[in-house]
Protein backbone atom coordinates (compact mmCIF):
# COMPACT_ATOMS: atom_id res chain seq x y z
CA UNK A 1 0.00 0.00 0.00
CA UNK A 2 1.23 3.27 -0.66
CA UNK A 3 2.32 5.38 2.49
CA UNK A 4 1.07 9.31 2.62
CA UNK A 5 3.28 11.89 4.06
CA UNK A 6 1.70 13.65 7.08
CA UNK A 7 2.31 16.95 8.63
CA UNK A 8 0.50 16.94 12.57
CA UNK A 9 1.44 19.32 15.39
CA UNK A 10 1.41 17.18 18.39
CA UNK A 11 1.49 19.55 21.54
CA UNK A 12 3.11 22.15 19.53
CA UNK A 13 5.66 20.29 17.96
CA UNK A 14 5.21 19.90 14.14
CA UNK A 15 6.19 16.23 12.87
CA UNK A 16 6.30 14.80 9.39
CA UNK A 17 5.72 11.21 8.67
CA UNK A 18 4.92 8.72 6.14
CA UNK A 19 1.99 6.16 6.85
CA UNK A 20 0.02 3.87 5.88
CA UNK A 21 -3.29 4.95 5.37
CA UNK A 22 -5.08 2.02 7.76
CA UNK A 23 -2.72 3.80 10.80
CA UNK A 24 -4.79 4.69 13.49
CA UNK A 25 -3.98 8.18 15.12
CA UNK A 26 -3.85 6.23 18.62
CA UNK A 27 -1.33 4.27 16.95
CA UNK A 28 0.50 7.26 15.29
CA UNK A 29 0.67 9.22 18.46
CA UNK A 30 2.36 5.92 20.61
CA UNK A 31 3.88 4.20 18.17
CA UNK A 32 5.15 6.47 15.55
CA UNK A 33 5.70 9.57 18.28
CA UNK A 34 6.25 7.49 21.55
CA UNK A 35 3.72 8.86 22.91
CA UNK A 36 2.27 6.87 25.24
CA UNK A 37 0.15 8.63 27.48
CA UNK A 38 -3.05 8.36 25.19
CA UNK A 39 -3.88 4.79 26.22
CA UNK A 40 -5.59 2.01 24.28
CA UNK A 41 -8.55 0.55 26.24
CA UNK A 42 -11.76 -1.36 23.89
CA UNK A 43 -10.13 -0.35 20.86
CA UNK A 44 -14.06 0.28 19.83
CA UNK A 45 -14.82 3.58 20.29
CA UNK A 46 -16.46 2.98 23.73
CA UNK A 47 -14.29 3.67 26.40
CA UNK A 48 -12.68 6.65 25.79
CA UNK A 49 -9.18 6.29 27.32
CA UNK A 50 -7.35 6.88 23.96
CA UNK A 51 -9.24 10.27 23.75
CA UNK A 52 -7.17 13.03 22.22
CA UNK A 53 -7.66 16.90 21.73
CA UNK A 54 -7.67 17.53 17.89
CA UNK A 55 -8.18 21.07 16.91
CA UNK A 56 -9.55 21.59 20.22
CA UNK A 57 -12.23 18.97 20.13
CA UNK A 58 -12.18 15.83 22.40
CA UNK A 59 -12.15 12.80 20.05
CA UNK A 60 -11.55 9.12 20.50
CA UNK A 61 -7.99 8.54 18.63
CA UNK A 62 -8.79 4.68 18.18
CA UNK A 63 -11.71 5.97 15.79
CA UNK A 64 -9.56 8.29 13.81
CA UNK A 65 -7.00 7.67 11.05
CA UNK A 66 -3.72 8.97 11.00
CA UNK A 67 -4.19 10.77 7.83
CA UNK A 68 -6.95 12.62 9.08
CA UNK A 69 -5.00 14.57 11.17
CA UNK A 70 -2.82 15.76 8.53
CA UNK A 71 -2.58 19.65 8.34
CA UNK A 72 -4.17 19.43 12.22
CA UNK A 73 -3.12 20.27 15.88
CA UNK A 74 -3.08 17.09 18.32
CA UNK A 75 -2.85 17.65 22.00
CA UNK A 76 -2.25 14.39 24.21
CA UNK A 77 -2.00 14.24 28.27
CA UNK A 78 1.80 15.16 27.71
CA UNK A 79 0.98 18.33 26.07
CA UNK A 80 -0.96 19.90 29.13
CA UNK A 81 1.42 19.98 31.72
CA UNK A 82 3.56 23.67 31.73
CA UNK A 83 6.45 23.82 29.88
CA UNK A 84 8.53 23.82 33.53
CA UNK A 85 6.26 20.84 34.45
CA UNK A 86 3.56 22.63 36.81
CA UNK A 87 0.42 20.86 35.90
CA UNK A 88 -2.64 21.91 34.32
CA UNK A 89 -5.45 22.34 37.16
CA UNK A 90 -7.29 19.84 35.72
CA UNK A 91 -4.34 17.23 36.68
CA UNK A 92 -3.97 18.94 39.98
CA UNK A 93 -7.49 18.50 40.52
CA UNK A 94 -7.67 14.75 39.30
CA UNK A 95 -4.64 14.06 42.05
CA UNK A 96 -6.06 16.64 44.91
CA UNK A 97 -9.90 14.48 44.62
CA UNK A 98 -8.20 11.58 43.93
CA UNK A 99 -9.80 11.35 40.71
CA UNK A 100 -8.21 8.23 39.82
CA UNK A 101 -6.98 4.26 41.07
CA UNK A 102 -5.34 2.58 38.48
CA UNK A 103 -5.18 5.15 36.23
CA UNK A 104 -5.84 3.18 33.05
CA UNK A 105 -8.64 6.16 31.82
CA UNK A 106 -7.26 8.95 33.67
CA UNK A 107 -5.36 10.35 30.55
CA UNK A 108 -8.91 9.88 28.46
CA UNK A 109 -10.78 11.13 31.44
CA UNK A 110 -8.83 14.34 31.79
CA UNK A 111 -8.38 15.17 27.85
CA UNK A 112 -12.34 14.98 27.57
CA UNK A 113 -12.63 16.87 31.03
CA UNK A 114 -10.80 19.59 30.01
CA UNK A 115 -12.43 19.51 26.56
CA UNK A 116 -15.88 20.15 28.35
CA UNK A 117 -14.94 22.93 30.76
CA UNK A 118 -14.06 24.33 27.44
CA UNK A 119 -17.46 24.13 26.62
CA UNK A 120 -18.69 25.10 29.74
CA UNK A 121 -16.47 26.40 32.04
CA UNK A 122 -19.14 26.14 35.01
CA UNK A 123 -21.12 22.81 34.41
CA UNK A 124 -23.76 21.43 36.81
CA UNK A 125 -23.30 17.62 38.18
CA UNK A 126 -25.70 16.52 35.22
CA UNK A 127 -23.63 18.30 32.67
CA UNK A 128 -20.18 16.46 33.88
CA UNK A 129 -21.85 13.00 33.78
CA UNK A 130 -23.60 13.82 30.75
CA UNK A 131 -20.45 15.32 29.61
CA UNK A 132 -18.00 12.32 30.23
CA UNK A 133 -20.42 9.51 29.23
CA UNK A 134 -18.11 8.57 26.78
CA UNK A 135 -15.34 7.91 29.01
CA UNK A 136 -15.77 4.52 31.51
CA UNK A 137 -13.83 3.73 35.05
CA UNK A 138 -13.95 0.41 36.44
CA UNK A 139 -12.47 1.53 39.64
CA UNK A 140 -13.76 5.07 41.38
CA UNK A 141 -17.16 5.03 40.71
CA UNK A 142 -17.12 8.06 39.20
CA UNK A 143 -17.66 10.76 42.14
CA UNK A 144 -14.68 12.09 42.73
CA UNK A 145 -13.91 12.46 38.98
CA UNK A 146 -16.98 14.85 39.17
CA UNK A 147 -15.54 16.41 42.12
CA UNK A 148 -11.88 16.83 40.35
CA UNK A 149 -13.84 18.41 37.05
CA UNK A 150 -15.76 20.90 39.82
CA UNK A 151 -12.97 21.36 41.44
CA UNK A 152 -10.86 22.43 38.61
CA UNK A 153 -13.56 24.86 37.10
CA UNK A 154 -13.84 26.78 40.44
CA UNK A 155 -9.71 26.97 39.74
CA UNK A 156 -10.07 27.83 36.35
CA UNK A 157 -12.35 30.42 36.82
CA UNK A 158 -10.51 32.13 39.64
CA UNK A 159 -7.36 32.08 37.57
CA UNK A 160 -8.99 33.80 34.91
CA UNK A 161 -10.21 35.99 37.28
CA UNK A 162 -6.87 37.20 38.72
CA UNK A 163 -6.12 34.28 40.47
CA UNK A 164 -6.48 32.36 43.76
CA UNK A 165 -2.47 32.44 45.15
CA UNK B 1 -7.25 -3.99 15.84
CA UNK B 2 -6.13 -3.07 12.90
CA UNK B 3 -8.32 -2.28 9.14
CA UNK B 4 -7.31 -4.76 6.39
CA UNK B 5 -5.07 -2.41 3.83
CA UNK B 6 -6.98 0.14 1.67
CA UNK B 7 -5.92 2.85 -0.22
CA UNK B 8 -6.62 6.42 0.26
CA UNK B 9 -7.64 9.64 -1.33
CA UNK B 10 -8.42 13.33 -0.25
CA UNK B 11 -10.44 14.58 -2.87
CA UNK B 12 -10.90 18.52 -2.80
CA UNK B 13 -13.67 18.82 -5.20
CA UNK B 14 -17.31 17.11 -5.14
CA UNK B 15 -16.35 16.69 -8.79
CA UNK B 16 -12.57 15.29 -7.73
CA UNK B 17 -14.98 12.76 -5.47
CA UNK B 18 -16.97 11.42 -8.15
CA UNK B 19 -14.53 10.64 -10.32
CA UNK B 20 -12.41 8.84 -8.20
CA UNK B 21 -15.72 7.14 -7.42
CA UNK B 22 -16.53 6.16 -10.96
CA UNK B 23 -13.01 4.94 -10.88
CA UNK B 24 -12.96 2.71 -8.31
CA UNK B 25 -16.76 1.26 -8.37
CA UNK B 26 -17.38 -1.05 -5.47
CA UNK B 27 -14.34 -1.19 -4.17
CA UNK B 28 -14.68 2.40 -3.23
CA UNK B 29 -16.56 3.73 0.25
CA UNK B 30 -16.52 7.59 0.97
CA UNK B 31 -15.09 8.43 4.21
CA UNK B 32 -16.80 11.38 6.39
CA UNK B 33 -16.41 11.30 10.12
CA UNK B 34 -15.66 7.54 10.18
CA UNK B 35 -17.56 6.96 13.11
CA UNK B 36 -19.71 4.00 11.41
CA UNK B 37 -17.52 3.05 8.71
CA UNK B 38 -13.79 2.73 10.43
CA UNK B 39 -15.36 0.81 13.64
CA UNK B 40 -16.88 -1.93 10.79
CA UNK B 41 -13.10 -1.71 9.52
CA UNK B 42 -11.48 -2.15 12.33
CA UNK B 43 -14.07 -5.65 13.25
CA UNK B 44 -13.25 -6.46 9.46
CA UNK B 45 -16.30 -6.60 8.87
CA UNK B 46 -15.78 -4.08 5.82
CA UNK B 47 -12.91 -3.59 3.73
CA UNK B 48 -12.91 -1.40 1.06
CA UNK B 49 -10.14 -0.97 -1.41
CA UNK B 50 -10.13 2.38 -1.71
CA UNK B 51 -11.06 5.32 1.27
CA UNK B 52 -12.03 9.02 -0.58
CA UNK B 53 -11.97 11.04 2.59
CA UNK B 54 -14.59 14.42 2.38
CA UNK B 55 -12.38 16.11 4.89
CA UNK B 56 -10.18 17.77 2.64
CA UNK B 57 -13.70 19.17 0.65
CA UNK B 58 -14.17 23.07 1.42
CA UNK B 59 -17.84 24.01 2.43
CA UNK B 60 -19.47 21.02 3.70
CA UNK B 61 -20.10 21.02 7.26
CA UNK B 62 -23.21 23.93 7.26
CA UNK B 63 -27.03 24.65 8.76
CA UNK B 64 -28.53 27.30 6.61
CA UNK B 65 -31.92 28.60 6.48
CA UNK B 66 -33.22 27.99 2.85
CA UNK B 67 -36.38 29.11 1.55
CA UNK B 68 -39.08 26.95 3.49
CA UNK B 69 -35.96 24.40 4.41
CA UNK B 70 -32.49 23.91 6.63
CA UNK B 71 -29.92 23.19 4.21
CA UNK B 72 -27.34 21.11 6.12
CA UNK B 73 -24.21 19.83 4.24
CA UNK B 74 -23.01 16.16 5.00
CA UNK B 75 -19.88 17.01 7.22
CA UNK B 76 -21.91 18.48 9.62
CA UNK B 77 -21.40 16.67 12.38
CA UNK B 78 -23.82 16.17 15.58
CA UNK B 79 -22.48 18.70 17.73
CA UNK B 80 -22.94 21.36 14.94
CA UNK B 81 -26.79 20.14 15.14
CA UNK B 82 -26.94 19.72 18.51
CA UNK B 83 -25.44 23.44 18.80
CA UNK B 84 -26.98 25.24 16.31
CA UNK B 85 -29.19 28.20 17.38
CA UNK B 86 -31.21 27.69 13.78
CA UNK B 87 -32.28 24.33 14.64
CA UNK B 88 -33.16 25.29 17.91
CA UNK B 89 -35.41 27.61 16.26
CA UNK B 90 -36.57 26.18 13.27
CA UNK B 91 -36.11 21.86 13.87
CA UNK B 92 -35.89 21.53 17.48
CA UNK B 93 -36.46 17.88 16.83
CA UNK B 94 -33.14 17.34 14.79
CA UNK B 95 -30.87 19.19 17.66
CA UNK B 96 -32.33 17.22 20.60
CA UNK B 97 -32.18 14.08 18.84
CA UNK B 98 -28.52 14.82 17.53
CA UNK B 99 -27.64 15.64 21.38
CA UNK B 100 -28.49 11.54 21.97
CA UNK B 101 -26.42 10.38 19.87
CA UNK B 102 -23.04 8.47 21.01
CA UNK B 103 -21.26 10.54 23.39
CA UNK B 104 -19.09 13.71 23.29
CA UNK B 105 -16.41 12.51 21.36
CA UNK B 106 -18.51 10.71 18.99
CA UNK B 107 -20.71 13.61 18.23
CA UNK B 108 -17.61 15.90 17.28
CA UNK B 109 -16.60 13.41 14.51
CA UNK B 110 -20.02 12.22 13.61
CA UNK B 111 -21.62 13.51 10.64
CA UNK B 112 -25.36 13.80 9.42
CA UNK B 113 -24.19 12.76 6.04
CA UNK B 114 -22.24 9.93 6.86
CA UNK B 115 -25.57 8.68 9.36
CA UNK B 116 -27.71 8.71 6.38
CA UNK B 117 -25.59 6.84 3.86
CA UNK B 118 -24.30 4.31 6.03
CA UNK B 119 -28.01 3.90 6.23
CA UNK B 120 -27.93 1.57 9.93
CA UNK B 121 -31.70 1.00 10.70
CA UNK B 122 -30.61 1.63 14.76
CA UNK B 123 -29.12 4.66 14.26
CA UNK B 124 -31.24 8.04 15.25
CA UNK B 125 -30.53 10.26 12.34
CA UNK B 126 -32.35 8.50 9.66
CA UNK B 127 -35.66 8.27 11.93
CA UNK B 128 -35.59 11.86 12.39
CA UNK B 129 -34.80 12.95 8.98
CA UNK B 130 -37.59 10.86 7.39
CA UNK B 131 -39.99 11.78 10.26
CA UNK B 132 -39.13 15.58 9.23
CA UNK B 133 -39.97 14.65 5.43
CA UNK B 134 -36.14 15.65 4.44
CA UNK B 135 -34.71 15.36 1.24
CA UNK B 136 -31.68 14.03 0.26
CA UNK B 137 -30.07 15.49 -2.47
CA UNK B 138 -27.11 13.22 -3.91
CA UNK B 139 -24.70 14.25 -6.60
CA UNK B 140 -23.10 12.15 -9.26
CA UNK B 141 -22.10 11.77 -12.58
CA UNK B 142 -25.36 13.23 -13.84
CA UNK B 143 -25.43 15.95 -11.70
CA UNK B 144 -27.84 16.89 -8.74
CA UNK B 145 -31.53 15.04 -7.82
CA UNK B 146 -33.11 14.63 -4.54
CA UNK B 147 -34.35 11.81 -2.96
CA UNK B 148 -37.45 11.99 -0.32
CA UNK B 149 -35.88 10.29 3.07
CA UNK B 150 -38.61 7.63 2.82
CA UNK B 151 -37.41 6.13 -0.09
CA UNK B 152 -33.59 6.82 0.66
CA UNK B 153 -33.20 3.94 3.39
CA UNK B 154 -33.72 0.46 1.32
CA UNK B 155 -32.55 -2.44 3.49
CA UNK B 156 -30.17 -2.65 6.36
CA UNK B 157 -26.90 -0.81 5.34
CA UNK B 158 -28.37 -0.07 1.76
CA UNK B 159 -29.44 3.20 0.65
CA UNK B 160 -30.77 4.90 -2.79
CA UNK B 161 -27.59 6.10 -3.57
CA UNK B 162 -25.82 4.82 -6.87
CA UNK B 163 -22.15 3.93 -6.82
CA UNK B 164 -21.04 7.57 -7.78
CA UNK B 165 -22.98 9.05 -6.05
CA UNK B 166 -22.47 11.37 -2.82
CA UNK B 167 -24.61 12.94 -0.22
CA UNK B 168 -24.00 16.82 -1.03
CA UNK B 169 -27.24 18.20 1.41
CA UNK B 170 -29.55 17.18 3.63
CA UNK B 171 -32.99 20.02 2.72
CA UNK B 172 -35.85 19.58 5.71
CA UNK B 173 -38.80 21.67 5.55
CA UNK B 174 -39.03 24.13 8.75
CA UNK B 175 -41.29 23.73 11.24
CA UNK B 176 -44.52 26.21 12.40
CA UNK B 177 -45.91 27.55 15.30
CA UNK B 178 -48.25 24.75 14.86
CA UNK B 179 -45.68 21.92 14.63
CA UNK B 180 -45.03 19.78 17.77
CA UNK B 181 -42.04 17.12 17.67
CA UNK B 182 -40.68 14.35 20.07
CA UNK B 183 -38.21 11.63 20.23
CA UNK B 184 -37.80 9.02 22.27
CA UNK B 185 -35.51 6.08 22.81
CA UNK B 186 -34.60 3.12 24.83
CA UNK B 187 -31.27 2.26 25.82
CA UNK B 188 -29.49 0.75 28.09
CA UNK B 189 -26.85 2.92 29.54
CA UNK B 190 -26.06 6.50 28.71
CA UNK B 191 -24.45 6.50 25.20
CA UNK B 192 -25.65 3.10 23.86
CA UNK B 193 -27.65 2.35 20.83
CA UNK B 194 -31.38 2.61 20.76
CA UNK B 195 -32.84 -0.44 21.48
CA UNK B 196 -35.98 1.07 20.00
CA UNK B 197 -36.78 4.93 18.91
CA UNK B 198 -39.52 6.60 17.87
CA UNK B 199 -39.74 10.35 16.18
CA UNK B 200 -43.16 11.79 15.77
CA UNK B 201 -43.56 14.54 14.04
CA UNK B 202 -47.22 16.49 14.41
CA UNK B 203 -49.25 19.63 12.69
CA UNK B 204 -51.54 20.72 14.76
CA UNK B 205 -54.92 22.65 14.06
CA UNK B 206 -57.50 24.36 16.32
CA UNK B 207 -56.73 21.69 18.82
CA UNK B 208 -56.25 18.89 16.27
CA UNK B 209 -53.75 16.72 14.60
CA UNK B 210 -53.88 17.50 11.17
CA UNK B 211 -51.18 15.42 9.45
CA UNK B 212 -48.61 12.64 11.78
CA UNK B 213 -45.16 11.56 10.95
CA UNK B 214 -44.47 8.60 13.09
CA UNK B 215 -41.21 6.71 12.30
CA UNK B 216 -39.26 3.99 14.33
CA UNK B 217 -35.39 3.51 15.26
CA UNK B 218 -33.96 -0.50 15.00
CA UNK B 219 -37.77 -2.65 14.86
CA UNK B 220 -37.01 -3.33 11.13
CA UNK B 221 -34.31 -3.14 8.21
CA UNK B 222 -34.67 0.52 7.51
CA UNK B 223 -36.56 3.40 9.87
CA UNK B 224 -40.01 2.29 9.88
CA UNK B 225 -43.02 4.39 9.30
CA UNK B 226 -46.10 3.77 11.83
CA UNK B 227 -48.88 4.02 9.08
CA UNK B 228 -51.09 2.84 11.15
CA UNK B 229 -50.46 5.64 13.94
CA UNK B 230 -50.27 8.07 11.78
CA UNK B 231 -53.76 7.61 9.92
CA UNK B 232 -55.93 7.26 13.96
CA UNK B 233 -53.87 10.46 14.33
CA UNK B 234 -54.68 12.47 11.49
CA UNK B 235 -58.04 14.87 11.69
CA UNK B 236 -58.43 13.38 15.48
CA UNK B 237 -58.52 15.72 18.52
CA UNK B 238 -55.45 15.82 20.28
CA UNK B 239 -55.94 14.38 23.41
CA UNK B 240 -55.09 11.47 25.81
CA UNK B 241 -57.50 9.00 24.52
CA UNK B 242 -56.58 9.44 20.60
CA UNK B 243 -52.70 9.36 21.88
CA UNK B 244 -53.98 5.89 23.73
CA UNK B 245 -55.43 4.34 20.95
CA UNK B 246 -53.04 5.30 18.15
CA UNK B 247 -49.79 3.98 19.92
CA UNK B 248 -51.45 0.75 20.14
CA UNK B 249 -50.92 0.66 16.85
CA UNK B 250 -47.70 0.88 17.00
CA UNK B 251 -46.29 -2.47 16.49
CA UNK B 252 -48.56 -4.02 14.04
CA UNK B 253 -46.77 -5.31 11.25
CA UNK B 254 -43.63 -4.90 13.05
CA UNK B 255 -41.36 -8.15 12.65
CA UNK B 256 -38.00 -6.74 14.56
CA UNK B 257 -35.03 -9.63 14.92
CA UNK B 258 -34.17 -10.95 17.94
CA UNK B 259 -31.15 -9.21 19.95
CA UNK B 260 -28.98 -9.88 22.82
CA UNK B 261 -30.64 -7.12 25.07
CA UNK B 262 -34.39 -7.60 23.29
CA UNK B 263 -36.51 -10.53 21.89
CA UNK B 264 -38.93 -9.27 19.42
CA UNK B 265 -42.17 -8.97 21.85
CA UNK B 266 -40.02 -7.01 23.80
CA UNK B 267 -39.50 -4.61 20.73
CA UNK B 268 -43.16 -4.26 20.13
CA UNK B 269 -43.61 -3.63 23.51
CA UNK B 270 -41.62 -0.55 23.58
CA UNK B 271 -42.60 0.48 20.62
CA UNK B 272 -45.97 0.91 21.93
CA UNK B 273 -44.77 2.45 25.12
CA UNK B 274 -42.14 4.87 23.33
CA UNK B 275 -45.06 5.68 20.62
CA UNK B 276 -47.48 6.80 23.69
CA UNK B 277 -44.61 8.64 25.20
CA UNK B 278 -43.46 10.35 22.31
CA UNK B 279 -46.85 11.71 21.61
CA UNK B 280 -47.76 12.87 25.06
CA UNK B 281 -44.34 14.62 25.24
CA UNK B 282 -44.92 16.55 21.73
CA UNK B 283 -48.56 17.37 23.03
CA UNK B 284 -47.67 18.41 26.31
CA UNK B 285 -50.33 15.75 27.88
CA UNK B 286 -48.98 14.75 30.92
Amino acid sequence: MNKHAISVTVNGQQHQNDVEPRLLLIHYLRETLGLTGSHIGCDTTSCGACTVLLDGKAVKSCTVLAVQADGHEVTTIEGLAAADGSLHPMQEAFWNEHGLQCGYCTPGMIMTSVALLDRIPDPTIDQIRTGLEGNLCRCTGYQNIIKAVQAAAGAMSGAESGGRS
Amino acid sequence: MIPAAFEYAAPSSIAETISLLQDHGDEAKILAGGHSLLPLMKLRLAAPGILIDLGRVRDLAYIRDGDGHVAIGPMTTHYMLESSDLLRQRLPLLSTAASTVGDMQVRNRGTIGGSLAHADPASDLPTVVTALRGQIVATGRNGDRTIAARDFFQDIWTSALEPDEVVTEIRIPHGTDRSAYAYEKFRQRASDWAIVGVAVSLDRQNGSIERASVVLTNVGTTPVTATGVEQALAGQEANAETVRRAAELASDGLDPSPELKASPDYKRHLARVLTRRALANALDLS
